[in-house]
């Protein structure tokens, strides 16, 4: 096929600039030299020795920075320039559903409306946020196809750990001790630890050569002291787990619960329902699949939603529909309790909100859809260099392997994915999941176009010819980057966390 | 129909083609009948971005509280400061906020050096050596403490001031639930911790909160002498403004120090999200919870960042990891380095002493009010609460009419009867006095109290 890469593209131009090491904060500060501005108040001026017994006083004055405010608006920018980012280019990180974040919904969340509203004021004072918070949660239930969320984790691990305690809530009030929770070998990492911090031993179930769960593994697995199974599905592989109704069934048959894990919950939207697959509690993480900004690594969102039997364990309290049109708080009968220090990631439940209304019913299955025909545009169009470590039609994301380099040129994957990096593109997620040699797991998703897809297949091509070419030169790739490969093992040996660390 | 997908229906019909395809159905026939969805989303259909503005138009108006309309008095933890357009726009700059974890570090250097300064920051704030590029919020970072905690000491048993922010406390017996740690409570004696009534064993951690939640600065080294006694972790909850101008955590002794980074560049924004300070000891940098950023040099021997001492984290070691955490708040992390950055040295030092001139002077003027009285006669720092004659949350409600939010009822936020209050807890109310609140507002305050005791 021939496409014109072009429009789209790649981000190798001027952006990526700032071979210059920036100098820290700390490193630019000068004496008395300061930016801020306080508002006069009028407020009486006391030492603070009058408020407060002097053994309590800091005798040493704790040392922030001192820079102008011309100073450190260069220097963050300079950061700025030395970051790559969605909006930069193309962000192919499998597995973390780098789509493009909708200037729209940031719009809405920076209104003060939203981001001016103390988080303890009385429901009456806030009704438009309890509002937002029940919306969002029939709305999430409606996707998922389960009964009731809970909006309080902050991140999808925290959903995750939240799922396990409802787990044990439910089977703690049915009587029974359960120790074992079952994970594929496929995994992300947050599930086992997880699993650990619910209190539970982890039993891992082997993958098949389709890269799906061994169902019969799974079935020799299972034992009536298993609590339950942490699925991703797809899984992390990019794989459609086929045969989940027999896996649902034979997790149900023991006695244990199934969890969604919703990392790939963007895969799906439209399509197949969580609920309908027999899960009984499923996490979604709002900063994937709904597109809110990641923010260099955090903040997400990771809301818990649960089949009926699980309604009366959410964390409280909960926003909840009063029957004369309000809204209040309330807790459900047989809570575990809080979960977050307040409600939640709130601006970034909000965002979400405004990307499901914006695109509603038709255009979130249209997201999945799209999604879904990128990876495996990409997969197909990349076969020849990198092969899929399963060759089927795949998901969202599409798994490949770079094990041809690596027999014919000593070219790894990682080499691959830094040179991607001098191409303008980011790389794709390297060595995972576990289960797949010299894995490169791409996930474009649906905001992507075929020339920017077309762009980054031709960008492999290259990749390829050089390791051909000259192998050595993508061992020591990338070079036009701000920085070249770092010294991680340098930075393991001697811990040097802030400014002040001894060299 | 609006969305942001850039394939025409050209596309993907060649698209489909490409891969030997006639329908995007194809490319979902692998999925079971069984578990299709056949009638589609049962969500309304999508709109466009003017007419979702308008719905989201209904809602902000509906939240009389915002700190726009209300001059705000409440704080528990959740602080209404000064965040100027600088910091708005630097923190808002794309590169930061449509980036993700750092895993290639050689495009990644903005991001990696900020969390390097924040890190920096939060070092020498808590007085402490090992800080972490952060986590959800002060809450989450106790939880890890006590984790940490555990982790160092083989034992179970968490000692925890009722000092500490009831929500905090709530939270850390929610994930007790699964870890199995036995949470003990100690209750507060005019707003002091009584750490002489503590009698258990099996301690792993002593956790006290300076300033504690009601504002008192409380002596720590009893709370210290408490956890050398049983060689458990010493971990402080503290506020990071205070930390501006009072002692230290490490100056008290922790091992380990959490916090609310709230206060640093985030509006108050309904609770989320924030930002969890956390910071330890040498002796525990291994069993750190989440990420850390370290210097290093690259190939060419240049000044590099990049996260380090990996092999603790989830994605390498599973169930044996030290936290289950990977997203963590890393855009609030860099948000507070620059708000830090734009304060100074000196600008927090003001921040801080303003927050307490403003709570005195509004605590001395209540205290000459009929039927306003001291809960303790304890030195507090830029909050503290006071005994009405009314309840908190009737005299919050009328005070809203005249769009004053009053403060925090002890009682809602405690979730009822606390050991921090030692009775009549529906009468007291939580107040702050941030850098922003003029004299005028402070002295309209007082006014509408009156007012609102005599009603």
């Amino acid at each position: 096929m021939s496409t014109n890469a072009q429009p789209g593209g790649r981000a190798a131009s001027a952006p990526i600039m700032g071979h210059e090491t920036e100098p820290t904060l700390f490193e630019m500060s000068v004496p008395h030299r300061s930016a801020y501005q306080l508002r006069t108040t009028g407020v009486p001026t006391r030492p603070l020795s009058e408020f407060v017994p002097a053994a309590h006083l800091n005798e040493d004055v704790v040392p922030i920075a001192e820079v102008s405010e011309r100073d450190l608006v260069a220097h963050f920018t300079r950061l700025s320039h030395r970051q790559f980012s969605v909006d930069l280019g193309m962000y192919p990180l499998g597995s973390c559903t780098m789509k493009y974040n909708p200037k729209f919904c940031d719009a809405v969340a920076a209104d003060p409306g939203l981001n001016a509203v103390h988080p303890g004021a009385p429901a009456s004072l806030c009704q438009g946020w309890l509002e937002i918070m029940v919306t969002l949660e029939e709305k999430l239930c409606a996707i998922t196809g389960m009964s009731a969320a809970t909006l309080q984790p902050a991140a999808g691990a925290a959903g995750e750990l939240t799922g396990l305690l409802l787990m044990r809530a439910f089977h703690e009030a049915n009587g029974e001790d359960r120790r074992r929770v079952l994970i594929p070998d496929s995994a992300h990492g947050t599930n086992p630890a997880s699993v650990t911090l619910g209190g539970y031993e982890v039993t891992t179930v082997p993958s098949n050569d389709r890269g799906l769960v061994d169902l019969e593994a799974l079935k020799s697995a299972l034992g009536p002291d298993v609590a339950g199974i942490m699925l991703t599905n797809p899984n992390t592989v990019g794989l459609f787990e086929e045969e989940i109704t027999e896996i649902a069934q034979a997790v149900h048959d023991v006695g244990g619960l199934l969890y969604y894990d919703g990392a790939n919950l963007n895969a799906i939207l439209g399509a197949v329902r969580p609920g309908d697959m027999g899960f009984d509690i499923v996490h979604m993480n709002l900063h994937k699949t709904f597109a809110t900004p990641h923010g260099g690594g955090g903040p997400g969102a990771g809301p818990v939603a649960v089949a009926s039997h699980l309604v009366e364990f959410l964390p409280g309290p909960q926003a909840h529909r009063v029957e004369d049109g309000t809204f209040d708080w309330v807790a459900p009968p047989r809570s575990i309790g809080r979960v977050h220090g307040w409600q939640g990631n709130a601006l970034v439940l909000a965002r979400a909100l405004a990307y499901i209304d914006v695109h509603g019913s038709d255009g979130l299955t249209r997201v999945a859809r799209h999604a879904v025909l990128n990876a495996n545009w990409l997969r197909h169009r990349l076969r020849d260099i990198l092969p899929a470590a399963y060759d089927r039609v795949c998901m969202h994301e599409c798994t490949l392997t770079a094990t041809k380099l690596k027999q014919a040129y000593g070219v790894r994957g990682l080499d691959v994915a830094k040179a991607l990096l001098e191409e303008g593109f980011h790389s794709p997620t390297v060595y995972f999941p576990l289960i797949v040699e010299e894995a490169l797991m791409f996930e474009p998703t649906e905001t992507e176009s075929v020339q920017t897809l077309e762009a980054l297949a031709q960008a492999v091509e290259r990749i390829a010819q050089r390791a051909a070419d000259d192998p050595v030169s993508l061992h020591r790739a990338p070079q036009s980057t701000p920085v070249s490969r770092v010294d991680e093992a340098r930075a393991a040996r001697q811990l040097i966390a802030t400014a002040d660390a001894a060299r | 129909m609006a969305d942001y997908l850039p394939h025409t229906d050209d596309d993907v019909a060649s698209m489909l083609s490409f891969l030997g395809m006639a329908s995007l159905d194809d490319l979902f026939a692998h999925i079971p009948d069984a578990v299709r969805l056949s009638g589609g989303l049962e969500v309304e259909p999508g709109m466009s971005e003017p007419d979702v503005a308008a719905l989201f138009a209904r809602y902000t108006g509906a939240n009389a509280a915002k700190a726009t309309a209300m001059t705000c008095f409440a704080g528990g933890g959740a602080y209404d400061h000064e965040v100027p357009a600088v910091v708005k726009m630097l923190a808002n700059r794309s590169e930061f906020v449509t980036a993700y974890t750092p895993y290639q570090p050689e495009v990644a250097q903005g991001v990696l050096q900020a969390v390097f300064e924040y890190q920096t920051l939060v070092a020498r704030l808590s007085g402490l050596p090992v800080p972490n590029a952060s986590l959800y919020d002060a809450a989450t970072a106790l939880v890890e403490a006590l984790n940490m905690a555990h982790g160092a000491t083989g034992r179970q048993t968490m000692v925890i001031s009722s000092g500490v922010h009831p929500h905090w406390r709530q939270v850390a017996r929610t994930f007790a639930r699964g870890t199995g740690h036995r949470i003990v409570e100690v209750p507060l004696r005019d707003g002091v911790t009584d750490w002489q009534s503590v009698d258990v064993t099996d301690v792993a951690a002593v956790v006290a909160a300076y300033p504690n939640y009601l504002g008192i600065v409380e002596d720590l080294s009893g709370a210290k002498a408490l956890a050398v006694e049983h060689e458990a972790l010493f971990v402080v909850g503290g506020d990071p403004v205070a930390a501006g101008v009072l002692k230290t955590a490490g100056q008290w002794g922790a091992d380990v120090f959490v916090g609310e980074g709230q206060a640093f560049g985030t509006p108050l924004s309904f609770g989320g999200p924030y930002l969890g300070l956390f910071a330890c000891s040498e002796a525990q940098v291994r069993r750190l919870p989440g990420r850390i950023v370290g210097e290093t040099v690259d190939s060419s021997g240049r000044r590099a960042f990049v996260t380090t001492l990996r092999a603790r984290e989830q994605d390498i070691r599973r169930e044996k990891a030290t936290s289950n955490v990977c997203t963590n708040q890393t855009l609030m992390a860099v948000t507070a380095a620059i708000q830090l950055g734009w304060l100074g040295t000196q600008g927090l030092r003001e921040v801080a002493t303003r927050c307490a001139q403003g709570a005195h002077y509004l605590y001395d003027e209540l205290m000459g009010v009929d039927g306003v009285s001291a809960v303790s006669s304890q030195p507090f720092f830029r909050e503290f609460a006071v005994r009405l004659s009314r309840r908190a949350d009737e005299v919050i409600s009328s005070m809203a009419e005249s769009d004053v939010l009053a403060g925090l009822s002890v009682a809602t936020l405690a979730g009822g009867d606390d050991p921090s209050i030692e009775d009549g807890i529906e009468n007291v109310l939580l107040v702050a006095v941030t850098e922003r609140r003029t004299k005028e507002e402070i002295d309209r305050y007082v006014e509408l109290l009156k007012e609102a005791l005599k009603r």
